[in-house]
């Protein structure tokens, strides 16, 4: 500009993300693990995503309507949010489950707190807290998946809401005992890949940490929080289950860990901004989730450690805060 | 004129639970169904129309050193008839709530009554107000447990509303349920609240 010098207000430097294209690079991380719900779960999958992200999204622009704000539907956060929560959702939900479960999560948990980036907690493990609280025995009726040979346990009128597919057990609750209990444990690849029951998109931790180094490579997420947050269970679990390496690798890759640590304890919104606060965040998530792994009435605990640390990041943030310079205590 | 301004202040302008947002305990933790909501709302308004009534007659008497123990022994003695009544005659509804009929006693808003009308107004000023407050807190004890027990069994007063095909949220009559419910009514209060003013 004729080498004029332009004075003005920051930020000086701009960078090229939106929130449309971090939301975009989430969806796009998500994908593997989405077709791998898909292929191992067949159409019960495809409709639990598809009513989940559309009452996502149908729900953001009434709420935002109603609310005289523009409709923000292009910056792909209700999109996220429904698919998220279609993917900790088992397969063999009814059709309204995903309806309900994503009206609260849009309408209760984010814009009631007012919208993108208010929430305080992450509206699609909430919202799975709710139906879990809810129905509590359609939240826990596992589909096996497709090619999966496992006499199942369940009771009559579990299978009768199932239709003619066959329940199964997770894994972790047939470690846990109690409903699983005479289930036989799926090997270690079966787990790796997804072949067992569980949620339509907790199931493949392959495709789940492939999601997940693609968000790390494009900048989106660092990997401090999934990282330590998955270490400490790997720790704790290493340490409290008699040493046994082959246990500890069985708690890693079953359940909601990965599907947790890479996508939803990384939140933006729910989680504390600055590093320290993040290594905290991700230790606690961790301890809780073994917690409750180990000695908890549920055989899995990663949606409601997630959550805990969720409402503990203000706090965590207001004692990792850097001293401002020059500030004197 | 002013007696009635008594009763209906409590009744909307001032409602204890959705606008002066008192007594919150027994309100979250009994309202599982309307019939609930509807015997604690009752029990409550007896203690609270007594306990005015008796609070205003002795605001002369009492040294205002230790007003609150005294006020605290009226209400006392009130609750305790109270639940022994609906112990005798209604001995369901009395299990149903449970230890919360004792806990009348510290219910916020008694106190705050016979602290901020009855120990400074004239007896018939404090009874309607009793009245007025009691009815307030009970309709919307109501209101609250009608709505978490149509979403949390599908019925209301233990009629059927939304049929077999519903399948009932069981968050709506546990803990968690209350918080909800009374969030949402409250911001629906507030909604109300800003289009008439």
């Amino acid at each position: 500009m004729n080498g004029k010098l332009i004075a003005s207000s920051s930020p000086h430097i701009r960078s090229g993300e939106t929130i449309s294209s971090i939301m975009r690079d989430v969806v796009i991380a998500l994908l593997p693990a989405t077709l791998a719900g898909v292929y191992f779960f067949r159409l019960r999958a495809v409709m639990v995503i598809f009513f989940a992200v559309l009452s996502a999204m149908i729900t953001e622009a009434v709420i935002q309507k109603i609310r005289k704000q523009d409709v923000t539907l292009n910056d792909w956060s209700a999109v996220v949010t429904g698919l998220l929560l279609a993917l900790n959702i088992p397969a063999a939900a009814p059709w309204w489950m995903p309806i309900v479960g994503s009206v609260f999560a849009i309408a209760v948990v984010k814009q009631m707190f007012g919208g993108l980036g208010n929430n305080f907690m992450n509206p699609a493990l909430a919202a799975r807290a709710m139906l879990l609280a809810s129905w509590p025995v359609q939240m826990t009726t596992w589909l096996a998946p497709v090619g999966h040979t496992v006499t199942t346990t369940a009771t009559p009128s579990v299978m009768a809401s199932v239709g003619d597919a066959v329940t199964t057990a997770t894994p972790l609750a047939i470690i846990s005992g109690g409903e699983g209990a005479g289930n036989i444990l799926p090997t270690l690849t079966d787990l790796f890949i997804g072949n067992i029951g569980g949620c339509i998109g907790e199931t493949s931790a392959l495709a789940l940490i492939i999601g997940g180094i693609y968000l790390v490579y494009r900048g989106v997420i660092t990997p401090r929080i999934p990282v330590i947050y998955i270490a400490t269970v790997a720790v704790l679990t290493f340490g409290f289950g008699g040493f046994d390496p082959y246990f500890m690798t069985y708690q890693i890759f079953a359940g909601g860990l990965m599907l947790g640590a890479i996508y939803m304890a990384t939140d933006y919104a729910s989680s504390p901004v600055t590093p320290r606060g993040q290594i905290i965040f991700a230790l606690g998530c961790g301890i809780i989730t073994s917690i409750i792994r180990l000695y908890g009435g549920y055989p899995e605990g990663v949606s409601y450690a997630i959550l805990l640390m969720n409402v503990a990041s203000p706090l965590i943030d207001k004692y990792t805060g850097p001293r401002v310079f020059g500030e004197v205590k | 004129m002013n007696l009635f301004k008594n009763l209906t202040n409590g009744l909307f302008k001032e409602n204890p639970i959705f606008f002066q947002l008192l007594g919150m305990c027994p309100t979250l933790a009994v309202t599982t169904s309307a019939i609930n909501g509807m015997g604690m709302g009752l029990a409550s308004t007896a203690v609270l129309v007594c306990s005015n009534a008796v609070i205003s007659l002795l605001r002369k008497v009492v040294p205002s050193k230790i007003r609150i123990p005294i006020f605290i022994v009226v209400i006392a003695t009130f609750v305790t008839i109270v639940g022994m009544t609906m112990e005798a005659y209604m001995s369901t509804l009395f299990n149903a709530l449970g230890l919360f009929i004792p806990l009348i006693v510290v219910n916020c808003l008694i106190l705050a009554r016979a602290e901020s009308y009855a120990s400074k107004n004239g007896v018939v000023g404090s009874l309607f107000d009793g009245i007025g407050m009691g009815i307030g807190f009970t309709w919307a004890l109501i209101v609250l447990g009608a709505v978490r027990e149509l979403f949390g069994t599908g019925s209301v007063f233990g009629i059927d509303i939304l049929g077999a095909s519903f399948e009932p949220a069981l968050i709506m009559i546990l803990p968690p349920g209350a918080f909800l419910a009374l969030g949402i009514l409250l911001a629906i209060n507030n909604v109300i609240k800003s289009k008439s003013a």
